[in-house]
């Protein structure tokens, strides 16, 4: 049983009651009537060198709590601690818009859509060397040397520079994201949706990109996505979020092997397999999403959950650990016996069948695996 | 049932000739799930389009045929064998618009759009039925509630009078399902229909589809970009990669034994829930080309890790069977040059 | 190679080919790629040639006009156009006009032109006539065309290209002069509510809360206003006694007044979809101060955009003058511009005798069909990143 732990650090975030209320307006005189709940309660904490995801469904507040703690958007309450490069752990909920600046040097985001987060009246030198001269950093030839550095980094030529994102496919735009962000040497990087927006045969490519980087430059990742077999490759922790909570936390293997959550084994049993020998065979989770404005009582999930008793329609399940480093919440996660993802068997006979793949790149070898 | 030979779809702009479709054949047998994949580029879509006859300028269908065998074939232009060829018709004349919903009906991929909001989801539905069947507005509307309740949508008495913006997304993706369904087509053409929703909606949607195939018997072409979706879905694959047809076959030799090097490698470059984590994927080198700047030859040679030089950067192979229903477009299995002759 | 459209690199990012040369699409700024597609709208670029001329026309109005504007001349009133012509008996010739020669109508009393095969006025090219001060400054004697024995200053031969109005008063230069004050009318409105609406709208947009709250509530109620009768008031309200600047003034304020709302919205809503947009989340994280996310980031990127609406809002502006000049509530003789010349043309009478006094309407269609097909040109150019 893997609990692939390379973090060996101090955490270096640590989000504590996270909360994010967007306002429902109405009227003439624009009053507020209700609350979307976006992000509900959210803890977790990253330590260094570790990639942890955050995964649901449209909706469930992975986005908005990305956002909320690098700030791109204020949380209305809650803590997100935060280690600074110089070792000082700081509130970032709590910061004045002022002092950001420095923060944002030691952590970065990436987008999801590469077409709208790179201005496109910018070349890339421009880009690239925005966060430089932004922080300080006047002289051009310094810049340019910086640049290429970053575009080799990220495996696009230096000649690159003074040619526009237009010029540029979605894969590569994405890489030009990285540099941007890579560029001040921050110590974690919230990827929001990162590689959704690519092609099958680009998405791989990012990927290993992301994950080199990580060993190489020793980053942390946040790493928002929806795609669980993506989460499953690049992750060495997943929490997953229904209707603005963490429902469930675990080390990845524990979590896809035993899920201890209902909705967990209903996401992973709709992730459609590659492979058409095994095809699934399990009735869909019925129902929709709840609606975060006006969320069911006690459980958000008791509408859909087939396992739903009347404690969990009357009660809300606090998450709870059940087991070391796997927290749950869920009223019954004790006597339930989900299915996970069985062991990969026929997988593995599919990858030998295409090849021999390069040996790991990032974390331990993890037991019973390879 | 239907039969695409040759397709060849091009859009003609000032800057030159972009070839969006270019020489694609495969067929649909009735009830069978035909899974067209592909990345961005691929004229997956641009195939639906043509068989809609739904394509805009400066687009245009330059060579190829489309033949069709139609459920109901009263006042159509039908030859001998009882199919007719949709590239011969005019798009907007009277044949093609019985054909485009009533014989071959579409499920988008954007349910929010395929709706007007102006009008209930039930008029709408209605309208559809009363343009393809002989039917009293009561009778479409008992057909439209039977639709709605079919695709799983609860209390379809009350929902049928819904505007469409009054319904959730997995809901919206079910009445346009119904929609489509509701004039009992011979094709049902999917383009991307759970690109849009969660992975739990969309799990929904695919037992849906599945469960209509039987009840219906109809032949569905499932185009999307999901390989996941296409091999718990459907039992043929045409795999295509920027407007040409790499290899077609059914899913599970797709799947365990494919013959082209673009399928091996983009199974290979998913990443599996039961892959070994945190490993460099295998990739493909590069990214897609621009359609202006379509390679000579194969166009996945540049890309290809068993290109021989001077022969696929030259020609481009012919999709020739390897195997009994098993057409390949590579020189790694045979010598074949599209167009005749042996390379 | 040069007019395609944006175009992917395929080279692969990592492959050790020889040094990737980089075409001119992939290093071209937007401007470029904005010109490019502006240029692929073949009717926008001849409007913009037109107005070219037109532009020069209004800031030098004395090189085209061919007598002075106010010069009356009782004896000489409503003489027919004079087309210049270059055939004579079948050949080509050195361009002249015909002479016109009058009679009197015994019973109306009224002049009768009559066109004079026999007197052929010889005209050239920059030919001498009355002296002018260019922009005020740069003296001359030269116009653009003009009888060739046309001396400075001297009585010579007068030729009337668009003929002559009740006074005799030459029409054509007439029309030129009225130019510079239309034209000049127009921008300078437009200016003034491109200001207006920027600023306003940029502080809505960006500040919003209450702020936003009040400017979007003044520009509905603006909006509401019926337009005419807030002119006529207005413009009535202007007195009389006011030298003809002091009304030019007074009437650009009143048309930039009204003008600005269309824009401010605009401008508000270019914001709030920008302050949602990656790019401008993305130079906040990086550490961008407020003024250079709005200065290097947003503003650029609607620049294009409050041009194409600046283009499209200079006709309005110019109809508008026309119509309150027209109806004798805006600029007042002895001013000169195409509203106060279309003023002439207001009863039946002098239309059915002198329908050439109908030409500077022509004037007004021209330009604002070209000022309104060059702002759909650069409106379809100004996002270049588009499809």
């Amino acid at each position: 049983m893997s609990t692939a732990s390379t973090p060996t650090e101090a955490p270096v975030l640590e989000v504590r009651g996270l909360k994010k209320y967007f306002p429902i307006k109405a009227g003439f005189f624009k009053r507020t009537v209700g609350h979307v709940r976006a992000v509900d309660d959210v803890n977790f904490g990253l330590a260094g060198g570790e990639i942890l995801s955050l995964v649901g469904e449209s909706g469930c507040g992975k986005t908005t709590t990305a956002r909320c703690i690098v700030r791109a958007v204020d949380p209305t309450s809650g803590e997100v601690r935060f280690r600074t490069r110089d070792g000082v752990v700081v509130d970032v909920a709590a910061l004045p818009e002022r002092e950001l600046k420095a923060i944002w040097r030691d952590m970065q985001m990436v987008f999801q859509d590469p077409f709208g987060s790179l201005n496109p009246r910018m070349n890339l030198f421009e880009l690239i060397s925005e966060p430089l001269f932004v922080h300080g950093l006047t002289s051009r030839s310094e810049r340019v040397e910086r640049v290429a550095e970053l575009l080799e980094l990220v495996g696009l030529r230096p000649e690159y520079m003074q040619r526009y994102p237009h010029a540029f496919s979605g894969g590569q735009r994405q890489r030009v994201s990285i540099a941007r962000a890579l560029a001040l040497e921050p110590k974690l990087i919230v990827a929001d949706e990162a590689v959704s927006a690519l092609d099958v045969s680009v998405q791989a490519q990012v990927l290993n990109l992301l994950l080199e980087l990580q060993e190489r430059l020793d980053l942390t990742y946040l790493f928002v996505a929806h795609d669980l077999s993506i989460v499953k490759h690049i992750s060495h922790r997943v929490a997953v979020m229904y209707v603005g909570r963490i429902v469930e936390l675990a080390p990845t293997e524990r979590l896809f092997r035993h899920p201890q959550h209902p909705y967990t084994e209903a996401l992973l049993s709709a992730v459609p397999v590659a492979d058409p020998r095994h095809r699934a065979t399990a009735v869909p989770l019925p129902g929709e999403v709840a609606n975060p404005a006006n969320p069911p009582s006690g459980c958000y999930f008791h509408p859909r959950c087939a396992y739903a008793v009347d404690l969990c329609r009357n009660e809300f399940p606090p998450l709870r650990s059940v087991a070391p480093g796997h927290e749950v919440a869920c009223h019954r996660a004790d006597e339930l016996h989900l299915r996970g993802i069985d062991a990969p068997s026929v997988a593995r006979n599919r990858t030998t069948v295409a090849g021999p793949v390069a040996g790991p790149i990032a974390g331990p070898t993890v037991a019973g695996q390879t | 049932m239907l039969s695409v030979r040759d397709l060849k779809m091009y859009f003609e702009l000032d800057e030159g000739v972009v070839r969006a479709v270019d020489g694609v054949s495969y067929d649909i047998r009735p009830g069978e799930i035909v899974g067209i994949v592909g990345e961005s580029g691929c004229g997956k879509s641009m195939t639906m389009r043509s068989i809609l006859r739904t394509i805009e300028k400066p687009g245009r269908i330059v060579a190829g045929e489309i033949r069709f065998r139609p459920k109901r074939t009263r006042g159509m232009p039908v030859d001998s064998d009882g199919s007719l060829d949709l590239v011969s018709l005019d798009p907007r004349s009277r044949t093609m618009r019985t054909i485009r919903g009533g014989e071959i009906a579409l499920i988008p991929q954007e349910p929010m759009s395929a709706f007007s909001p102006l009008h209930t989801i039930g008029n709408q539905i209605v309208e559809a039925i009363r343009l393809h069947r002989k039917a009293s507005v009561r009778e479409a509307r008992g057909i439209a509630i039977e639709s709605l309740r079919e695709v799983g949508i609860p209390n379809p008495e009350s929902r049928i009078d819904a505007y469409s913006w009054q319904l959730s997304g997995g809901l919206r993706q079910r009445a346009i399902i119904a929609m489509a369904l509701a004039c009992n087509p011979t094709v049902l053409i999917a383009d991307e229909p759970t690109t849009a929703v969660d992975v739990t909606t969309q799990a929904q949607i695919l037992e849906l589809i599945q469960r209509l195939r039987h009840d219906h018997d109809a032949a569905i072409l499932f185009i999307t970009h999901d390989l996941g979706v296409i091999a718990q879905l459907t039992e043929h694959v045409v795999v295509m990669y920027l407007g040409k047809v790499m290899e077609t076959g059914p899913v599970d030799a797709i799947f365990h034994a494919a013959q082209h090097p673009y399928t091996r490698a983009l199974l290979r470059s998913v990443p599996s829930v039961d892959s070994v984590p945190r490993v460099a994927l295998p990739t493909i080198e590069g990214s897609i080309p621009h359609p202006f700047n379509r390679p000579t030859g194969c166009p996945f040679h540049p890309r290809c890790p068993d290109a021989m030089p001077g022969r696929c950067d030259v020609a481009m192979p012919a999709l020739h069977e390897v195997e009994p229903g098993r057409p390949v477009a590579c020189f790694l299995h045979h010598d074949l040059v599209e167009g005749g002759g042996t390379a | 190679m040069t007019e395609r459209a944006p175009t992917p690199v395929e080279a692969a990012p990592v492959e050790a080919a020889p040094v990737a040369r980089a075409n001119e699409v992939e290093v071209a700024p937007a401007w470029k790629l904005m010109w490019w597609r502006f240029r692929k709208h073949k009717l926008a670029v001849l409007s913009a040639w037109i107005l070219a001329v037109i532009v020069v026309i209004a800031v030098i109005p004395e090189f085209f006009a061919t007598q002075r504007p106010d010069e009356t001349s009782a004896r000489r009133a409503y003489i027919p156009p004079q087309p210049i012509r270059i055939i004579h008996d079948g050949r080509l010739v050195r361009p002249y006009v015909l002479g016109v020669t009058g009679q009197r109508n015994p019973v109306t009393l009224a002049m009768e032109w009559v066109q004079d095969t026999e007197i052929r006025i010889p005209v050239v090219l920059f030919a001498r006539g009355f002296e002018y001060r260019a922009l005020g400054l740069i003296p001359g004697s030269r116009h653009i065309v003009g009888p060739a024995d046309g001396e400075a200053g001297g009585q010579a031969t007068r030729v009337h290209l668009m003929g002559t109005d009740r006074l005799g008063r030459d029409q054509w230069s007439r029309l030129m002069y009225g130019t510079r004050i239309s034209m000049s009318i127009g921008l300078v409105a437009v200016a003034l509510s491109v200001f207006l609406g920027v600023l306003l709208g940029g502080i809505s947009g960006y500040v919003g809360g209450v702020t936003d709250l009040v400017i979007q509530r003044t520009i509905e109620l603006l909006q509401s206003l019926p337009a005419i009768p807030i002119w006529l008031a207005l413009s009535a309200a202007v007195p009389r006694t006011w030298p003809v600047t002091h009304v030019y003034f007074a009437i650009t304020i009143i048309l930039a007044l009204i003008g600005w709302t269309q824009l401010g919205r605009q401008v508000r809503g270019r914001f709030l979809a920008l302050r949602e947009e990656d790019f401008v989340t993305a130079a906040r994280l990086i550490g961008c101060s407020r003024g250079r996310i709005i200065f290097a980031h947003m503003v650029p990127s609607f620049m294009s955009h409050i041009i194409a609406a600046t283009t499209l809002a200079i006709p309005l502006m110019i109809i508008n003058e026309t119509f309150l000049s027209f109806l004798g509530l805006g600029l007042r003789p002895p001013a000169i511009s195409w509203g106060v010349l279309l003023q002439e043309a207001q009863n039946l009478q002098s239309v059915v005798n002198a329908p050439w006094l109908l030409l500077p309407g022509v004037a007004v269609v021209v330009t604002v069909l070209t000022l309104n097909i060059l702002g759909d040109g650069i409106r379809d150019a100004a996002d270049p990143y588009s499809t």
